[in-house]
């Protein structure tokens, strides 16, 4: 057990202490997301407003001459309509033809002066609505705008009344779009294959040298002669380059989270971008769906590793190996084949998870099996790398 | 004296691959290395297996190192069979060969601290054997130089002082000269003999005449696997020169010289 400790020690230090190692292995991919990601989100978010004079459609009902300015202040202009005319103008937020529409209770300026929250006893506060549309940017981005005014005005009277109360006329409906997926389809469609790709080359440039490097350089026999035993050198190796790979998939998986405000919220919805989208219980699959990847590139690269004698041939045998793991994930990409059998075939069953999860269209089983057969997978590789490692040509090949 | 190491009929066939055929220039997929090698080694002795290229001598330590498995016999250290107490074995014997290396991204001491983990010492008593071998080779002042920095007598120096961070009572050596420069082979060559005046039992292999003679209390002559003649060195010579001897049996077992 402790010699499993002193070699993870070894292999930390081995990668830590290198810093070229740490760039490009780690660092580089995640900066490289953030930047691909942000460029393409800046170009998608063009044109989608490729006129910069839009002017946004935005309504509303019983404005009241105190919450103007505040209005005013972040510089929202509204039409003011006839209360009757607001059922039209939502059902043309929900089209996509109109942008946003507030609609403020009749006698909103008294309600909430009378308002008090310690007599209300349970009485409900005057609730302003504001429809709007939040797979329309310029919908979401008034949306943002009108949110930050009413906040404004509603600290200035001490929160008097509510914005959007879930139970009130709209039953919660207030966000009127029919489909998340305009983003959602965006994120789910470039970004389960280049995290595949991303984590691929991040273990790539760490396992191989771990492992086909010790032997090729002759350092693994030097540790053989030391009591320690092979299987607990072959578990060291796995923890250590698990853990290495997880960071760096961490990396990569910051860059995404960074770079997702600016690839979904092309016009400047900026923060409310993702927490609007995906609920926690999305993050928690896609994290677990990502580690349980990681694992099963991992065991793969382990393994070759393990077989090769050279790191070169290590990286000559996972170029091939590379193009199998894409061909899966382009076919995971694409693949429509939802059966919970399909979900058993690795890489293929991470993309097509990821891609779920994001369009916001996936089945909780689905996820778990992939989860779950990627873990099988990855330790009957981590079996079978511990039984590598017993044999002879872990240290002498000719 | 008594009998330290006792090696019990060992033998070792590798499988070739294609590769290999080609380049050993046979058809045969097999290739014998050891074959049904028996010897033992004494307390306090220096045991020299003396053989040319290709006589499996690498193979013969490798085996006593624990590195790979013989296809059968057995060889006992103080009595207990390798095979059964691999870990145990590995404990008590320090080997080396110019093949082990050091990582190169590591200094001296680091190495040394972390094989001294992997042997179970203690700190403290890890340090003071540092002192000592660390002075024994003049690696003080390069003992926070990485390795990949190194001169390669320096390296064979920082091999060799951490292939005994255990102070272990038996020394398996593969071809303890080869490569070196003439002062790095002249340290090693002490090492030995400062060794062997410590009570330790070494077994070295080598291809060099001169270094039997000098350093080995017995010797063993192995040629294709097996041994040709094996006893203390005097009997071996029978006042002769170690080289005459050699060629004498060699010619015995192949026929003229090729
Ligand atoms: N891993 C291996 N695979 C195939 N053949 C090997 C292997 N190791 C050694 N041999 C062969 O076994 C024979 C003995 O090798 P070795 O023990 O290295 O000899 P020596 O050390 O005496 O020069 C040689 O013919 C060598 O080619
Ligand atoms: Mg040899």
């Amino acid at each position: 057990m402790r010699n499993i400790g002193t070699v993870i020690k070894k292999e930390f230090a081995r990668f830590f202490g290198d810093k070229r190692l740490l760039f490009t292995s780690c660092i580089m991919p995640g900066l490289m997301i953030y930047v691909i990601y942000s460029i393409m989100g800046g170009a998608i978010s063009t044109m989608i407003n490729c006129d910069a004079d839009y002017v946004p459609q935005a309504y509303v009902a019983y404005m009241p001459d105190s919450v103007r300015n505040f209005f005013e202040g972040e510089g929202v202009i509204l039409e003011s309509v006839a209360p009757s005319d607001a059922e039209a103008i939502i059902s043309r937020i929900a089209d996509k033809d109109a942008d946003i529409c507030v609609v403020f209770p009749e006698k909103f300026e008294r309600e909430t002066a009378d308002y008090d929250v310690l007599a209300a006893n349970g009485k409900p506060a005057p609730n302003v609505e504001v429809y709007y549309n939040s797979s329309s940017p310029p919908s979401s981005d008034m949306y943002g705008k009108v949110m930050a005014a009413l906040d404004g005005y509603e600290k200035s009277i001490a929160n008097k009344f509510d914005v959007n109360r879930p139970e009130g006329e709209a039953g919660g409906g207030y966000d009127l779009a029919t489909d998340k997926d305009v983003s959602g389809r965006v994120l789910s469609s470039v970004l389960p294959l280049l995290l595949i790709i991303f984590l691929y080359s991040g273990c790539l440039a760490i396992a191989p040298e771990s492992i086909a490097g010790e032997k090729e350089r002759g350092t693994i026999a030097t540790l053989l002669v030391t009591p320690i035993k092979r299987s607990e050198l072959a578990i060291g190796k796995i923890i250590s380059i698990t853990v290495i790979a997880l960071l760096c998939g961490l990396s990569s998986s910051l860059g995404t989270l960074l770079s997702m405000p600016k690839l979904l919220g092309a016009g400047g919805t900026g923060e409310l971008g993702i927490q609007a989208f995906y609920a926690p219980r999305d993050y928690a699959l896609l994290v677990i769906v990502i580690l349980s990847t990681i694992l099963v590139i991992i065991s793969l690269i382990s393994l070759t590793s393990a077989y090769a004698k050279t790191v070169r041939e290590a990286s000559l045998i996972a170029s091939p190996l590379m193009l199998a793991v894409m061909l899966a994930g382009v076919s995971g990409m694409f693949g429509t084949e939802s059966r919970a059998a399909y979900y058993l075939i690795p890489i293929y069953n991470s993309v097509h998870s990821m891609r779920g999860i994001l369009a916001f269209d996936y089945l909780p089983l689905n996820a778990a099996t992939t989860a779950l057969s990627n873990l099988g997978y990855a330790l009957a590789g981590g079996f079978a790398l511990a039984r590598m490692f017993d044999s002879e040509r872990i240290v002498f090949t000719r | 004296m008594k009998e330290f190491l006792v090696v019990d009929n060992l033998s070792k066939t590798f499988k070739l691959s294609a590769k290999q055929r080609k380049i050993e220039k046979t058809e045969s997929k097999r290739k014998v290395a050891v074959n049904g090698l028996s010897f033992s080694a004494r307390e306090g002795e220096i045991f020299g297996l003396l053989g040319p290229n290709g006589a499996g001598k690498t193979t013969t330590l490798r085996i006593l190192a624990t590195l790979i498995k013989p296809d059968s016999g057995d060889a006992f250290l103080n009595g207990k069979s390798i095979l059964e107490n691999p870990g145990e074995i590995r404990r008590k014997i320090g080997f080396l060969t110019s093949e082990l290396k050091l990582e190169e991204f590591f200094t001296p001491n680091y190495l040394f601290n972390f094989f001294s983990a992997l042997h179970g010492i203690e700190p403290e008593r890890r340090d003071r054997r540092r002192k000592e071998l660390f002075g024994i080779f003049g690696i003080d002042d390069f003992a926070e130089v990485k390795v990949s920095a190194m001169s390669s007598g320096m390296k064979q120096k920082t091999s060799l002082a951490i292939s005994v961070v255990h102070d272990p009572g038996f020394i398996i050596f593969d071809e303890p000269t080869n490569g070196l420069d003439v002062l790095t082979a002249r340290v090693v060559t002490d090492f030995l003999a400062a060794l062997k005046a410590e009570g330790k039992t070494v077994i070295l292999s080598t291809h060099i005449f001169s270094l039997v003679e000098k350093l080995c209390d017995r010797v063993g002559v192995i040629i294709d696997g097996e041994m040709m003649r094996c006893g203390a060195l005097a009997e071996v010579k029978a006042g002769r020169d170690m080289e005459d001897v050699f060629f004498d049996i060699y010619r015995e077992k192949k026929g003229e010289i090729a």
